[in-house]
């Protein structure tokens, strides 16, 4: 397997070209975003690629993830604890005293299943009705604490790169009940509870301002890299620029990607460690077998549910990492932001092409598309701006022409997926296993 | 007496009739990604871009249209722009299924295969829209657009409430209704309807009878383009076209869809209806009619609103997912798990 | 030369052949039922007849017509009719809409048909607008076979028609075959239970490994200890 390494250094030769044409701060933007990408596909790749699961609720991940960057790194709001705080965990206390009455009842009421569900469901109502008395007034009286600038509970102060394990275990923790209720889904309607599910994550994410300000962002995250602005007054970086021959601006700037750059990269190469131990693992060996053939694995006594929950868990929790690396790098957490289209299935797009099943292709795929989703943008732009200067700047072809190249990268993606699915359904790197001598 | 009247009035305005126009146009929707289900046996995440995709088209020839001097008198000129766009939509459709769908029938591929080819071609869809239209939001109806206005029916009644009908809602639900019994008399009452049925109840055997694969295919594609067309442009009649808008239009279609059963046409308009009204229900502010039919002293305080207006989409999703968990298999489908 | 006949059929479906050989034949008017233990190629021998898989050799012969290279579709136009075993109605549809969808090919008045397969199967015509899924097992497998009997087949095969039913609807629906044979068709079924098709066959091939092993009569094979303790399980 030549072909490996040839790809990976075709992608890095493409980027420095940007680098040396275009300008280093893009060309380490774009890394920045791709070893993110990166991140995101590999929790895909282990549903998808090594288990067979079809989940199309990335997004969900993502943007869990990203929230636990805000609960984690902002500091918290005193006054709105103190507004609302007692009001909260009252609500609290009470869904879960509702929780488990409902669940006690499920399972005292199996004998009469007729009855149980209409009790159960009653059960809950009530409950959320009972909550609601505390839930109003507080999630109020939160959101109105200075509202222009706070508003909501805040996190924990604590630094920002432990909230990406913490981002990891929260999208983990969200996923695992999901997985769990979805378990035995047949793939299609899998795929459609789950992208509804992702929606339901966004708009509570969108809509409960107490939690993490709704659409009204939280910014000015802090950050695990210096800012710009000290390293340009650092000696050591003004050498470094005066060395390079660059202004001091550019210099911090490339120098904080820089930075960024390395802290993602040691995430993703220690995931993907982690990931390729696994799959060389009894684990690795029997989610192989469990895709492959799940009547036989069910047959020789595997419990494929119980894979599946693993690998829906696992793959969440390493989306997670990525969407709240995402949002670190970032600095802010914009929950207006989150479509399917950017978070799920772009990401789904790099699966494929790079090769399910195989993480070096998931990485692969992720460069890949990232590179191409943001560059072909820039072509876009040179090829209508080509196009349209022909035209006079009333004509309604031109206008269209100039809004086009953002909307270009839609259909570019699309064939992309569509032509590697027709014509390479195994991807640029096909999957190896363990197994099959080389 | 009166007050009962008023309170009567203002659910018919401001929840019956909205959310039959909105169920109606769910349910046109719906009906296309059941059959879609039941003759190619995939949901089909491009289905929503498809309907963004035939609104656009109607503008453009409604656009055209209107550049001819050409109306619909009273009615706006879009109802026409539909008929033209029809043939258009199917033939996009065709090619679609042609250039990427039969090359995975052919090599028999699981549902996930073509559940993704669909999300390429959602995504094509979606910028080509893009490109052809813009991202911006256009609004295209024309023609008289109120039946009955506020004003004229609280001269004409002297209630406190005003009942309002707009053309588009009138003319969505006439037209839905229309739409559907055609749709069950070719599927009831002509062999072609007949075959796919049967070949969406049991391909080996109506390959067997005689019936031809590539017509039946051919056949859905056609249905769920003139059925594309009528949902699309009746909804953005009804509330203004706006591409990102109809994105949001794929999962209260699947959840209507699932609701019913996947593949089951009498599911879909029921599951439609169910859809259309929770969402409602549950974000429509009961004040004023409690406020109406209650005892002064009962008078509620709050809006009486279950979920705030921005958990409106969200209402489709969680039937959607309470319906996949508690019964995969919908109202009226076949076993899902 | 027997109205319909498959000759020296070989084959199988792209792995190690199946078939080795196998000739089946039988008359306008007769019954001929394939026994044989499980994965003989009962089954592979009857879709073979019907074209379902590729053969490597042999040839099938309908009216003296070499029907070898048409694919199923056109064989049933050309005078078969096929009741699969399993998954042989279309549950959806009402039981006048699948005699329908049977008589697709035809593009005749089929008036006359109905009333025939109305006459052979009373119940059919009592429930003509109820979805087939509703039927019971043994109407469905009626339904199925009036279905096959919609083109106006000269020769009907029929995939384990009793499989899964009561004794005493296994009993009604040979005798309807019986009848059906009577009008003038070539019957030729699959059977698991070998004891009770073997009562009413013409002719009997016992399969084993995808060959003939015995032929005679239906009472000859029956009658015989040797192929009653080998492949019809002993009892009967």
């Amino acid at each position: 397997m030549s072909r490996t390494p040839l790809l990976f250094a075709a992608m890095a030769a493409v980027l420095l070209a940007v680098g040396l044409l275009q300008s280093w701060q893009l060309a380490l933007t774009i890394l920045n975003l791709c070893l993110i990408s990166a991140v995101m596909a590999l929790g895909v790749n282990v549903q998808w690629g090594v288990a067979g699961m079809f989940n199309v609720g990335t997004m969900g991940s993502a943007a869990v993830g990203g929230l636990a960057v805000v609960l984690v790194s902002t500091p918290p709001v005193r006054a709105a604890w103190a507004a609302g705080g007692g009001g909260l965990l009252a609500t609290g206390a009470v869904l879960l005293a509702t929780a488990g009455l409902a669940a006690l009842l499920w399972r005292r009421m199996g004998d009469r299943s007729l009855l149980r569900g209409p009790a159960v469901g009653a059960i809950v109502l009530l409950g959320l009705a009972v909550s609601q008395r505390w839930f109003l007034p507080a999630t109020a009286a939160i959101e109105s604490v200075d509202a222009a600038s706070t508003g909501y509970l805040g996190g924990l102060g604590l630094p920002v790169a432990l909230s990406w394990i913490i981002g990891g275990l929260l999208a983990a923790a969200v996923a695992w009940p999901i997985g769990r209720l979805t378990a035995g889904l047949r793939s299609d309607y899998l795929a459609v509870a789950t992208f509804g599910i992702s929606e339901i994550i966004l708009a509570v994410l969108r809509n409960e301002e107490w939690l993490a300000r709704g659409v009204k962002n939280v910014t000015g995250l802090p950050r695990p890299v210096p800012f710009e602005a000290d390293l340009q007054a650092a000696p050591w970086a003004q050498h470094l620029a005066a060395w390079l021959g660059w202004s001091g601006r550019d210099t911090a700037s490339v120098l904080v990607k820089l930075f960024y750059a390395a802290w993602f990269l040691a995430v993703l190469l220690v995931i993907w460690w982690a990931l390729e131990r696994l799959a060389r693992a009894p684990w690795g060996r029997m989610m192989r077998a469990v895709r492959d053939n799940e009547e036989a694995a069910r047959a020789m006594g595997k419990d494929v549910a119980r894979r599946h929950l693993q690998a829906f868990v696992l793959g969440s929790a390493i989306v997670g990492i990525g969407g709240a690396m995402l949002v670190t790098l970032d600095g802010q957490f914009t929950a207006g932001s989150y479509q399917p289209l950017r978070f799920t299935f772009l990401i789904w797009v790099m699966v494929i092409i790079g090769g399910s099943g195989n993480h070096k292709g998931a990485i692969l795929g992720a460069f890949l598309i990232w590179f191409v989703w943001v560059q072909a943008e820039t072509a876009g732009l040179w090829l209508a701006a080509t196009a349209a200067a022909a035209l006079s700047p009333e004509n309604p072809v031109r206008l269209a022409l100039e809004e086009g190249p953002a909307q270009l990268r839609y259909v570019v993606m699309g064939l992309i997926l569509v032509l590697v699915m027709r014509f390479a359904p195994r991807g640029l790197i096909p999957e190896t296993t363990p197994e099959t001598p080389r | 007496m009166t007050d009962l009247l008023n309170a009567l009035v203002h659910l018919t305005s401001m929840l019956i009739i909205p959310g039959l126009a909105y169920g109606s146009q769910l349910a046109l929707g719906a009906l296309g990604v059941t059959l879609i289900f039941g003759v190619l046996r995939f949901s089909s995440f491009a289905h929503a871009e498809g309907l963004s995709m035939a609104t656009a088209i109607t503008i453009l020839f409604t656009i055209w249209l209107q550049g001819m001097g050409l109306s619909a008198g009273v009615l706006p000129t879009a109802l026409l722009g539909m008929v033209l766009a029809m043939p258009v939509m199917a033939l996009v459709f065709i090619g679609t299924d042609r250039a990427l769908y039969r090359h995975f029938r052919r090599i028999n591929a699981r549902p996930e295969v073509f559940m993704i080819v669909s999300a390429g071609v959602m995504l094509m869809m979606n910028g080509v829209i893009r490109l052809v239209i813009g991202a911006d939001g256009r609004d295209f109806e024309d023609g008289e657009r109120f039946i009955v206005t506020a004003r004229g029916f609280r001269d004409w009644s002297g209630l406190a409430e005003p009942l309002v009908l707009k053309t588009s809602q009138v003319l969505t639900i006439g037209i839905a209704a229309l739409a559907t019994v055609a749709l069950f008399w070719f599927l009831n009452r002509t062999q072609a309807g007949r075959s796919m049925r049967a070949y969406a109840d049991n391909r080996n055997l109506a390959l067997l009878s005689g019936v031809d694969p590539d017509r039946i295919v051919r056949l859905t594609w056609i249905i769920a383009a003139v059925l594309s067309v009528l949902a699309g442009v009746l909804f953005g009649l009804d509330k203004g076209y706006r591409p990102f808008v109809y994105q949001q239009l794929l999962l209260p279609m699947f959840a209507a869809a699932v609701v019913g059963g996947l593949g089951s046409p009498v599911g879909a308009i029921v599951g439609s209806m169910i859809v259309a009204f929770s969402e409602l229900a549950l974000t429509f502010a009961w004040k004023k009619a409690l406020a109406y039919v209650l005892p002064a002293a009962w008078a509620p305080q709050g809006m009486v609103q279950a979920l705030s207006t921005e958990y409106k989409f969200a209402v489709s999703f969680l039937i959607l997912v309470i319906v996949l968990l508690v019964r995969p298999a919908g109202l009226f489908g076949k076993v899902a798990r | 030369m027997s109205f319909l006949r498959a000759e020296n059929m070989t084959g199988g479906y792209g792995g190690p052949p199946i078939l080795n050989g196998c000739t089946i034949a039988v008359d306008r008017g007769q019954v001929a039922v394939i026994v044989g233990p499980n994965g003989a190629g009962k089954s592979t021998a009857m879709k073979a007849v019907l074209g379902m898989l590729r053969l490597t050799g042999g040839c099938v012969t309908l009216d003296g017509r070499d029907i070898t290279a048409l694919p199923p579709q056109a064989r049933i136009k050309a005078g078969l009719g096929f009741v699969p075993q399993t998954e042989n109605v279309f549950p959806g549809l009402t039981v006048f809409e699948n005699l329908q969808m049977g008589a697709l090919l035809r593009h005749d008045p089929i008036d006359d048909t109905l009333a025939e397969i109305f006459a052979l199967f009373p119940i059919l015509a009592d429930k003509r607008h109820q979805p087939a899924g509703q039927l019971s097992g043994g109407q469905r497998q009626q339904l199925a076979v009036g279905r096959a009997l919609m083109t106006r087949p000269s020769a009907l095969l029929l995939d384990e028609p009793t499989a899964g039913v009561s004794p005493n609807v296994m009993d009604e629906l040979f005798d309807k075959i019986t009848r059906i044979a009577a009008q003038g068709l070539a019957v030729l079924m699959v059977e698991q239970n070998a004891a009770g098709a073997l009562e009413i066959a013409d002719t009997g091939f016992v399969l084993v490994q995808g060959a003939n092993r015995f032929t005679g009569t239906g009472r000859e094979l029956l009658a015989d200890p040797d192929t009653r303790r080998s492949f019809l399980g002993g009892r009967a």
